[in-house]
């Protein structure tokens, strides 16, 4: 398993070949790459919780589908609109346990992983409100 | 030990002005919840942003917890909006 919380940039397609030679049972990889949409935006986190909150919510997944291996990486600091922001990348057997873990772990990122979006408008810096509708994509889970 | 560590992050840590702090943990303090009404009771910046309508989840050494979660001295309490990555 790789969690990863930096600054810098990553590579969707050199993540998915690292993730898939890490065994020779992975017959299916599902990945999730959020862009920056529409403003720019800095990305606060609470450092030391993030990578222990996305460790626990790829524990939950693995206890509901066969995960064989995943990779979680989240951006943090200062991006602009296209830059890529979160990627997860689920390795299993077979596609439906792929498909299932990786919404349910980003669906859980939503809600439960301590990250706070800034976006810089035209009218000023403003702290992005969290929607409900991301409450209830969690709470369909369970 | 008698002290907690407090942390407060994105627009709670821009309304107090400060990231963390460290205060001597009252006698009769035992909950979030507690913790978060004596916060607003010290008045000026933290009344308004610990208000009750304020809506504000916390975390207890590091694990997202709910209101009546239990507090002790040592350890490291935040407070902070609802979450807003991926």
């Amino acid at each position: 398993m790789k969690i990863s919380v930096q600054k810098e940039d990553f590579e969707l397609g050199l993540e998915v070949q690292s993730l898939s030679k890490r065994s020779q049972s992975i017959g299916a990889v599902a990945s999730f790459v959020g862009l920056v949409r529409d403003v720019p935006m800095t990305l606060e986190h609470y450092q030391g919780m993030t990578e222990r909150a996305i460790a626990k919510i790829v524990e939950e997944a693995s206890g509901r589908w066969q995960v064989m291996d995943c990779t979680v990486i989240h951006r943090y600091g200062a991006l602009k609109p296209n830059d890529r922001i979160v990627m997860v990348a689920v390795a299993s057997a077979h596609r439906g346990d792929a498909f299932a873990a990786c919404e349910f772990i980003m669906d859980y990122l939503k809600t439960q992983a301590p990250f706070w979006k800034k976006e810089e408008t035209r009218e000023g810096a403003r702290w992005v409100e969290a929607k409900a509708s991301d409450d209830q994509a969690a709470e369909r889970w369970k | 030990m008698t002290k907690v560590r407090i942390l407060y992050f994105a627009s709670l840590r821009e309304k107090i002005g400060k990231e963390a702090e460290e205060i001597e943990l009252p006698s009769g303090v035992a909950t979030v919840a507690a913790l978060r009404s004596h916060l607003r009771g010290r008045g000026g910046l933290y009344e308004s942003a610990f208000a009750e309508k304020a809506l504000l989840r916390a975390a207890v050494n590091q694990d997202m917890v709910q209101p009546a979660a239990a507090i002790k001295a040592g350890d490291e309490i935040a407070f902070f909006p609802p979450v807003t990555g991926g």
